[in-house]
């Protein structure tokens, strides 16, 4: 037993980390976020370094690494709060590897491991997806319906660019009008891994947010303090600390179970993903209470921070969705209480 | 990361488990002093089986086992019901205090009878006029022949009237700044110059209790650490204190869900949305605490003591512990004031659980200040 990351495993977090803080400065962040633009050049950095096929098999052009490896990448992208269209790719790798025939990996994983043929996931309701990230540059999309999901290549779905509050990231809305083609096998199994990967990046996110507040409390001076000695906002601190560290918990331990007890994987990602998605949002909410009046500006970057946490929650089922998933799961079953 | 246990936890585990099937006493009597007895007993079977102080080391009648085998008992023994240990503040705190300040000779003298709970212990730390601040304390210890002489009061004493020794940290430079004049002794309760006298909880019950110290003695060589040196020894004991409720009680509150999730069945509500909103939250906080405290515990193993952050899971604990003992109490509708036997207890012994062992509060003071590195605040 030891819950803490491999050699191995530290290795690639702290390389992850110092490329993004590299490559990554605040400024170009903004810059691209200002733009709602992602950078081709970072992109192409990335897959050189073998992120995007981190954890798809190596017989389809990846390195074979697991949903751990995924979450330490996606946890330094969320801290960062990298543009990138990374996130969606990896939602789709996990979908057609765990729910695609052979033919369906052989034709699709290998773009989406190598980044030139990117892959993306959306949840359809009614007919249509309305928030699909980075639609608009997938070469496959792959729509989730219920129990079933379809991959459509690009060109036949229809796709159309939506405004959100997010800016470090592009969404769309999408319907394939029925078409596209069926993913016969697991599907819950590819969306709960999406749905890890998507906390991993609430818990950067959180971090984030927690260290910017802490350093600002130290410095900010008021009363002729500084206002971190003050209870009200250094409890506000603890608190952060201690969902950020929740979340992180929770997360680790969901990437865990993908790689090495999948059958505690559906409850394990619930979990995660809604411990995390609270997280993310009262951590950057409570960031920005701290920042007093300099955290609403635009100037500030922790308004990116907070609407991509606030995004993030949405995305892929909400707290209150995984939550009644939790209970079920749990053993409050709602097929019992009928029977 | 390897969450799995090895195949020596695992082949521990299962003798462990095996023994527990043949010797768990089961439902624990009613009654404070037949409770208390029983404890004690059940405590005494388990250290001959080798099962007390498991990672204690073996010279001093411990297991030499890692703190995941310790975890694995805790989780064993609360997932097959069975009772509680007597001897628990010696075990959780007085033990691991003599084991890392101790001297040989205190060693041997005091550890083997915590783990046979034939001497209890009990912690005097708090007084009327020092709670949370500790280190204000007023009781006083003067030098004399070969020892010292103890006067002052303590309060809120958790088995003080059970108890052999106590754990006592009193002032013994008044000159001192606060911090600086504290010394550590392990006093004998059983002397004309300490008086019990208990406190009734909101329980109803007496847990705790009120000491009076006239010039009891306590001779040099139950002193711990150096004079003066108190307060370190006192940290060591309230960080030791608090993991150890951490992981205690991870255990505790998962099997209470369960009791929960039972009663939400007997009601019918397993499909009412808040209902399950609630427990659903309630169950991911409690498996987040569980996953903190062995992530705790990895980190314990790589570094030594616990360290300042053990005093996040146990804020976590409390407050799940009241919102779970709370939505019981929401769950039984009308009747949830009449006096049951599942919940009724919990329910009001879980408003100490912020309290005991250092308030919420404090601890967010102390992690806002030893792990945030935020200013001092007052
Ligand atoms: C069931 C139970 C068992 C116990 N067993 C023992 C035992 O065996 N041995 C022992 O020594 N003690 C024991 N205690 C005592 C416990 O450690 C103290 O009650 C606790 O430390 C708080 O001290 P206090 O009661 O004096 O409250 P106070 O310190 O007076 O606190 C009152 C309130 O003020 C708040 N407060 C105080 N200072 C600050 C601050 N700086 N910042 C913000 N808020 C603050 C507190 O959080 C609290 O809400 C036990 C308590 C309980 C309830």
């Amino acid at each position: 037993m030891n819950f803490d990351f491999t050699d191995d495993q530290q290795a690639i977090k702290r390389t992850a980390h110092d490329f993004l803080a590299d490559r990554l400065k605040p400024d170009k962040r903004r810059e691209l976020a200002e733009a709602g633009s992602y950078d081709d050049g970072f992109w192409n950095e990335i897959a050189e370094l073998g992120w995007p096929g981190i954890f798809i098999e190596e017989d389809h052009g990846g390195q074979g690494l697991g949903a751990v490896e995924l979450v330490i990448l996606q946890e330094e992208l969320g801290y960062a709060l990298a543009p990138t269209p990374f996130f969606s790719n990896a939602a789709a790798g996990f979908l057609i590897q765990q729910a695609g025939s052979d033919e369906q990996k052989e034709r699709w994983l290998p773009g989406i491991a190598s980044g030139e043929a990117r892959g993306t996931v959306g949840v359809v309701s009614n007919g249509e997806a309305v928030l699909v990230p980075d639609a608009d540059s997938a070469a496959v999309i792959v729509l989730v319906d219920g129990e079933s999901a379809s991959a459509v290549e690009a060109g036949s779905a229809e796709v159309e660019s939506r405004d959100t509050i997010d800016s470090t990231r592009r969404f769309s809305r999408v319907s394939a009008n029925g078409g596209g083609e069926q993913l016969g096998g697991d599907v819950q199994a590819g969306l709960d891994r999406a749905e890890i990967a998507l906390a991993a990046e609430l818990v950067g996110i959180s971090q984030w947010a927690l260290e910017t507040a802490v350093a600002y409390a130290k410095e900010r001076k008021q009363f002729d303090r500084p206002i971190g000695a003050y209870q009200a906002v250094a409890h506000r601190c603890a608190q952060m600390m201690l969902e950020t560290e929740g979340a992180r918990s929770a997360v680790y331990y969901a990437g865990w179970t993908a790689d090495n007890e999948p059958d505690t994987t559906p409850l394990a990602a619930s979990m995660a993903k809604a411990y995390a998605a609270d997280a993310g949002w009262r951590v950057t909410a409570s960031s920005l209470q701290v920042h007093g009046g300099i955290g609403f500006t635009w100037e500030h970057d922790l308004h990116f921070f907070l609407k991509r946490a606030r995004t993030d929650g949405h995305l892929l089922g909400s707290a209150r969705s995984h939550r009644d998933r939790v209970a079920e799961l749990a053993g409050l079953s709602r097929a019992a209480a009928t029977a | 990361m390897d969450l799995t246990l090895s195949p020596q936890e695992q082949a521990f585990r299962d003798e462990l488990r095996e023994w527990l099937e043949k010797n768990n006493p089961g439902q624990e009597p009613s009654g404070e002093q037949d409770m208390f007895k029983f404890r004690r007993e059940w405590q005494k079977t388990l250290h001959d089986a080798g099962y007390a102080g498991l990672s204690w080391p073996k010279e001093y009648g411990g297991r030499g086992a890692t703190l995941i085998e310790q975890a694995i008992f805790n989780e064993e023994m609360a997932r097959q019901k069975a009772p509680g240990l007597a001897n628990v503040l010696g075990l959780v705190m007085g033990g691991p205090v003599v084991i890392a300040h101790g001297t040989p000779e205190q060693k041997e003298r005091f550890l083997t009878p915590i783990l046979s709970a034939e001497e209890i212990w009990c912690q005097g730390f708090s007084e009327p006029e020092s709670g949370s601040d500790l280190a204000s304390l007023k009781t006083r210890a003067v030098k004399s022949n070969g020892g010292w002489n103890i006067t002052g009061q303590k309060v809120w004493t958790t088995y003080a009237h059970e108890a052999k020794w106590c754990m006592l940290v009193a002032r013994t430079d008044p000159d001192a700044p606060k911090h600086k004049g504290l010394t550590y002794f392990l006093m004998d309760m059983e002397q004309e110059g300490v008086q019990v006298r208990p406190l009734v909880q909101i329980t109803g019950e007496s847990e705790f209790n009120e000491i009076f110290m006239e010039d009891a003695y306590v001779p040099d060589e139950n002193v711990v650490g150096e004079p003066g040196q108190g307060w370190n020894v006192a940290i060591t004991t309230l960080m030791n204190e608090r993991a150890g409720l951490a992981f205690g009680s991870a255990v505790a509150v998962k099997l209470a869900l369960g009791d929960l999730m039972d009663l939400v069945r007997e009601r019918g509500l397993e499909e009412d949305p808040i209902i399950r909103q609630r427990v659903g939250q309630l169950y991911i906080e409690a498996e987040t605490l569980r996953l903190n405290a062995y992530r705790g515990l990895t980190s314990q193993m790589k570094h030594g003591i616990p360290g300042p952050e053990g005093s996040l899971p146990k804020w976590q604990w409390s407050d799940i512990n009241q919102a779970l003992t709370e939505l019981a109490m929401d769950i039984r509708g009308p009747e949830a004031p009449t006096v049951d036997e599942r919940w009724t207890y919990r329910f009001l012994r879980a408003r100490a659980n912020s309290i005991e062992g250092g308030t919420t509060e404090i601890l967010k003071n102390i992690i806002a200040e030893r792990v945030l590195g935020l200013p001092r605040m007052r």
